[in-house]
């Protein structure tokens, strides 16, 4: 039996890979992947702690699973309009990276 | 009761679709003659020699299909849990589905109306 | 600490590693479309790693939208920004800072926080509980009036508010291109 800190250990690796990939990739559609892995490490922290610590079954203790389902809607948005920003930048500066995009800086 | 072992044959059959993925570029690159000439290697086009850059960006077209093909493919997790206890809920789901179902149809009028549906 | 080797440990360190190299994979590529073939094997193990948790459903719709919908949309994206793909320079200025604050923010979480408290020998104890038909459960949860109908109903709102922002965001405007 696998056991939950094992679960929680997992989730905090690919957190922190993912973290990485959002501080220091140049290209901002590697940062989004760093996201999506966060995402996911978020999703593998739900789950987990809604197979080892709720105190029974059925329908009323599925808040780890539900939250999951919205992670994954978030997430399928956050990542069409995150492309969609991503493209229309390219279309009017010819650049992904990051640190270039600075119109708004002051 | 979910067991694991319930997943077993899932399991089996992704080793043996990698096995057999493996052992067929495996076979074919030791049976296999090997003579690549620089025609031969060129990207194929149906036979024409091939025009510029292999890397051309793609129109935005395929993106905004995309986009719209993600957001729908979405409500497959909504509807599956949905229509699995729909009997046991009754009226109330299917209301419930169908403001849900309403609502998305006001993003499909919006990308038809904007004319991301029309491929010319 | 005793490992007891199992079918279930195994399969958890396949679908660990899968996970993990797949996420080092991603950050560390330069060749994006690699990074994000590396993307769908690492969301490919998490996939895996919620069957182990019992949540096969879940796991489905991983594999359905994450890697069939979400990877797909990232690699038209890298597609769509071509010239894009290969940066001489995969990392900015703070590329070595953010590795150690990531580190230690990761040792930090491991021994302040995980080990301490849901550890062999944590002050929580957790134990896994017998599950019947997680979808029906969660099928009834999403829809019943008690508990996520609001949320659910919203997510369409979300949905609908993406779709429409993706479309005005992205589209060639034929004044401008």
């Amino acid at each position: 039996m696998v056991s939950l800190w094992v679960y929680l250990v997992l989730a905090a690796a690919l957190f922190s890979i993912g973290a990485f990939g959002v501080l220091a990739r140049r290209n901002a559609i590697a940062i989004l992947m760093g996201v999506e892995l966060m995402l996911n490490a978020v999703n593998i922290n739900l789950v987990a702690f809604w197979r080892f610590v709720r105190p029974d079954g059925g329908s009323e203790n599925m808040f780890g699973q539900v939250f999951t389902v919205f992670v994954f809607v978030v997430a399928a948005a956050e990542v069409a309009v995150g492309l969609a920003i991503i493209i229309s930048v390219y279309r009017s500066k010819r650049s992904v990276i990051a640190e270039e995009v600075d119109l708004l800086k002051w | 009761m979910v067991a694991l072992s319930e997943f077993a044959p899932i399991g089996a059959m992704l080793l043996l679709a990698i096995v057999v993925g493996l052992l067929l570029l495996f076979i074919s690159r030791i049976l296999g003659p090997n003579k690549p000439t620089e025609r031969k290697s060129a990207p194929y086009e149906s036979g024409m020699k091939p025009i510029g850059p292999g890397t051309r960006r793609l129109p935005v077209r395929f993106y905004l299909i995309a986009v719209l093909f993600i957001l729908f493919d979405i409500e497959v997790i909504f509807f599956l849990p949905w229509a699995v206890v729909f009997r046991k809920l009754g009226l109330f789901a299917l209301v419930e589905m169908f403001i849900f179902i309403i609502i998305l149809l006001v993003g499909y009028f919006y990308a038809w109306r904007k004319g991301a549906l029309e491929w010319e | 600490m005793n490992i007891e080797i199992t079918f279930e440990t195994i399969t958890f360190a396949i679908f660990g590693v899968l996970t993990l190299a797949g996420g080092i994979g991603v950050v560390t590529t330069r060749n994006l479309i690699h990074a994000a073939l590396y993307l769908i094997v690492s969301l490919f193990g998490v996939a895996g790693i919620f069957i182990l948790l019992a949540a096969p459903f879940l796991a489905a719709i991983q594999v359905l939208v994450y890697i069939g919908a979400i990877a797909i949309l990232i690699i038209f994206g890298v597609m769509l920004t071509r010239g894009m793909t290969h940066l001489p320079e995969r990392f900015n200025r703070q590329g070595g800072l953010a590795a150690v604050v990531v580190i230690g923010g990761f040792v930090v979480l491991l021994v302040g926080v995980i080990l301490p408290v849901w550890g062999p020998n944590g002050a929580v104890a957790a134990e896994a509980q017998p599950i019947f038909m997680t979808t029906r459960d969660l099928g009834i949860a999403l829809v019943d009036k008690e508990q996520f109908v609001l949320p659910f109903e919203v997510a369409s709102v979300l949905l609908t508010a993406a779709m429409v922002g993706a479309i005005a965001i992205a589209r060639d405007d034929e004044s401008r291109d």
